[in-house]
């Protein structure tokens, strides 16, 4: 068996789109990268959600991160040399009659985003049907953020990755990892097969499998593999701009669509399905599919009269508190992590990858990331 | 212990034997079909109120037909029958149903899956174009509605169904202006032997030939396609292919009927996670089985053509096999003897579709030579060219990875209908074999789901 050693700058374990944008930027900066996925580039997490390149909703701690991301999504054709299918046109978030409550959380939030550079323009009644006209009766209060919009993830990762591999990134599919240590200086990470690659610095974007590594450095966490709930209608005539989600505190009632430009409407969300990452496949449960119907009937009636032509699912990893694994580890110098983004992560990729390689190549960044420290874990 | 709930998918040749088969061991099983009545493809039933006779309807196979329905009919008091019924997806151990936009959920101990065949295709440059219909489909709107796809027909493709709908359209009445046969005769000549496996079967191919030939209809084997030629707005004007001899020809026509034999419909069996393998004889993916009919799943049977392609007689025989291995594996008393006789029938069967397919080949090597701008996912509108640059950028090879970046096989057929083609052009341009190419992965519904499902109560 080969020991023939592949000595880099940086090793990163995992091909989602973290792992991806960090190669690239990283690249960017003249560091030499060897990025090793076990399966193929951007098959799960990155690649099977919703498409959601959303500010809106997210923490407000993390608009700076996502507005970051939003710059280099706008320039994303030039960036990648391809169409990753991007359209800036709108996302609106409402939020139903039953819950009043929330319309008046949806204007405390948007006056809090105001200052972060996200604009949000409230909308009820008669101004929102005018704009909005497929919405149902129990639609109470929008929510629009006419500067997010939605992208492709199917081709979002891999474009990533073959930028990165044209500026010289090392780029390793199908490369199992079974081991991760530090000797010396170097992090030493075996592949399956007995190749090992070196660096002095490693950083972990390995999704949902991500504790498989923290915790062979001292450091795991409580993460929990789970399944988006995605369907897509048939094509038909282009008509609805905006990506459209619903905000409540419900998980099943939490579905969201937006139409592509061929015309189909992706559907999301309603409850969530298992996964399983030891064999790399997750299936979508039939009852979500039909929990998932349900609630986009009453979100949006006419679309009643469509078909869903396919469901699909991918794998993800949730942290109990919903938010990332990001930052330095706290056991160990050189090593970094990206990972456990649960369902959120897709807007934010590629500014999570130059906040990483800014990270790694300068030591430190101004966006604030303290918060997702995998110290919060320690002890847990 | 309480009777085991079995459930039957497809109410064709192999279904209705295996539901015969549970029935008489004191069973009342499920049966699920998608049709509006039971009898699958090739023995479909006419609508109620149509009045053609079984030898009208079904030539040669009239008394087959005749039989199947019959015990189809003798059946119905001793079965839950739910036609016009889909499976869109099965899940610890339930099958999902969709009828319109009913729901309901049934569960199960043993599913035989007799989900039958469609067309398999090959893509030719305008085959998009209005007026090009699948055999299959030809043959549907025949028996089904009484009614020719056009006024001047073009047959074109291979296998045994080429010439057998040929030959109903022309005793129909129908004006048919050529068959094409991609084939060459002297493959037949070599597939003879494995064919003799069912001289009658052999003896009824051969009449239809004749029959062609005594009605007047150009027949030309060992062609190549070449275009339907055609417009947008008018459809399908003629057809133009080189001869064997290297001439070309074109033939005038306002329909054009195309298929190279069949393909099993298999999704189901995906969707209970059955494992596959691949059949290097006719170049793709089956799920496997044992000789009764036993999938990698405990509990879940596979029979008749959607298992693999064998016939309708050899469904019958596989759909009653399959039915009494699953009253086996549920400690039923089964006659041991009848099963022996059964294997070997189906062993005959798969003999002589060894010899068919050695005779009709599936013309892999046309994929390579398919001009850019040729389709080859009709749903998706994606041109044999874009395909080829999605693999040349991305470095895709594997089916679902070049589904992922080029939509090949994305649209409402799921591949149905391109998936192999579109893996010999992803092979022929990776410069890969097929099977390396691997499949694409099933993915729930298995026909398009209405989203008003469950809007309406049980």
């Amino acid at each position: 068996m080969s020991r023939a050693e592949h000595a880099s700058d940086v090793v990163i374990v995992g091909g989602g789109l973290m792992g991806t944008s960090t190669a690239l930027f990283l690249r960017q900066r003249g560091v030499s990268v060897t990025l090793l996925e076990t399966d193929l580039i951007g098959r799960q997490a990155s690649g099977t959600n919703f498409g959601n390149v959303r500010r809106q909703g997210r923490p407000i701690s993390q608009l700076p991160l996502a507005n970051r991301a939003i710059e280099i999504w706008r320039k994303s054709k030039e960036l990648l040399g391809s169409d990753i299918e991007y359209l800036q046109s709108g996302h609106i978030r409402v939020c139903y009659r039953e819950r009043p409550e929330l319309q008046g959380q949806m204007e405390d939030y948007a006056d809090e985003a105001r200052h972060t550079g996200l604009d949000l323009e409230m909308l009820t009644g008669n101004a929102l049907r005018a704009r909005f006209p497929f919405f149902g009766p129990d639609v109470l209060a929008g929510s629009y953020s006419a500067m997010d919009g939605h992208a492709n993830p199917r081709l979002v990762a891999p474009a990533f990755a073959r930028a990165a591999q044209r500026l010289g990134a090392a780029i390793r599919e199908n490369t199992r990892i079974v081991n991760a240590e530090k000797i010396g200086e170097d992090f030493h990470v075996t592949a399956e097969d007995g190749r090992v690659f070196r660096a002095p610095v490693l950083l972990i974007t390995a999704g949902a499998w991500g504790n498989a590594l923290s915790a062979q450095f001292g450091e795991p966490v409580p993460i929990v593999a789970r399944g988006p709930n995605m369907s897509v209608t048939e094509p038909v005539p282009y008509a609805i701009a905006p990506a459209v989600g619903v905000m409540t505190p419900l998980e099943e009632e939490t579905v969201y669509f937006r139409q592509v430009a061929r015309g189909n409407i992706v559907l999301g969300g309603s409850t969530r399905g298992p996964s399983y990452p030891g064999d790399y496949r997750s299936y979508v449960l039939p009852q979500n599919t039909l929990s998932q119907l349900k609630q986009i009937r009453r979100l949006a009636p006419a679309l009643a009269n469509l078909n869903i032509i396919r469901v699909w699912s991918g794998i993800e990893g949730y942290m109990p508190d919903s938010l990332p694994v990001m930052g330095p580890s706290a056991a160990q110098s050189g090593l970094f992590y990206a990972f456990g983004f649960s369902g959120s992560g897709f807007q934010i990729g590629p500014g999570v990858g130059e906040t990483m390689a800014e990270l790694i190549g300068s030591g430190a960044t101004d966006i604030p990331i303290g918060g997702y420290s995998i110290a919060r874990f320690a002890g847990a | 212990m309480a009777e085991p709930r079995i459930v039957v998918v497809g109410a064709g040749p192999a279904g209705v034997r295996a539901a015969e088969a549970l029935v008489a061991a004191g069973i009342r099983p499920i049966v699920i079909d998608e049709g509006r009545r039971a009898g699958g493809q090739i023995y479909r039933r006419q609508p109620e109120n149509f009045t053609r006779s079984y030898e009208t309807l079904y030539g040669t196979e009239a008394g087959r037909a005749e039989a199947l329905h019959t015990s189809f009919d003798a059946l119905t008091p001793h079965i839950d029958y739910l036609p016009e019924t889909l499976v869109w997806n099965i899940a610890e151990r339930h099958v999902w149903t969709a009828s319109g936009t009913r729901q309901r959920t049934i569960p199960f101990d043993a599913l035989i899956l007799c989900t039958g065949a469609t067309d398999r295709l090959m893509p030719v440059k305008g085959w998009h174009q209005a007026g090009t219909y699948s055999l299959g489909g030809a043959q549907v709107a025949l028996k089904s509605q009484g009614c020719a796809i056009g006024s001047r027909i073009v047959f074109m493709g291979s296998g045994a169904l080429l010439y057998l709908v040929a030959t109903q359209y022309v005793k129909a009445g129908a004006n048919v202006a050529a068959v094409l046969d991609t084939s060459r005769f002297a493959s037949r000549v070599r597939a003879l032997p494995r064919l003799l496996a069912q001289p009658a079967v052999l003896w009824n191919g051969v009449a239809l030939t004749l029959a062609l030939k005594r009605a007047g209809v150009e027949v030309h084997t060992g062609i190549e396609p070449v275009e339907i030629e055609g417009s947008a707005d008018q459809g399908v004007s003629g057809i133009t292919f080189d001869t064997a001899g290297g001439e070309r020809r074109t033939i005038a026509c306002d329909a054009v009927a195309l298929g190279y034999h069949l393909r099993p419909e298999t999704q189901l069996a995906d969707l209970a996670r059955c494992e596959f393998a691949f059949d290097a004889a006719t170049r793709q993916w089956l799920p496997v089985r044992d000789g009764d009919g036993r999938s990698s799943v405990a509990g879940v049977y596979l029979a008749g053509d959607g298992a693999k392609i064998l016939g309708a007689r050899s469904a019958e025989a596989s759909g009653r096999l399959a039915g009494l291995a699953a009253l086996a594996d549920r400690g039923l008393p089964v006659d041991l003897a009848e099963m022996t006789a059964l294997r070997s029938q189906v062993a005959g069967y798969a003999r002589f579709a060894s010899g068919l397919a050695l005779a009709f080949p599936w013309p892999a090597a046309q994929a390579a030579n398919l001009s850019d701008d040729t389709i080859v996912c009709r749903c998706e509108a994606i041109s044999a060219g874009e395909l080829r640059a999605t693999v040349a950028r991305t470095g895709a090879q594997e089916a679902n990875r070049a589904k992922a970046f080029s939509r090949v096989g994305m649209g409402r057929c799921q591949g149905r209908y391109c998936g192999h083609a579109a893996a010999e052009v992803i092979a022929a341009c990776a410069d890969i074999p097929v099977e390396q190419v691997g499949r694409l992965r099933g993915q729930a519904p298995v026909k398009p789901l209405p989203i008003a499902i469950g809007e309406e109560a049980e």
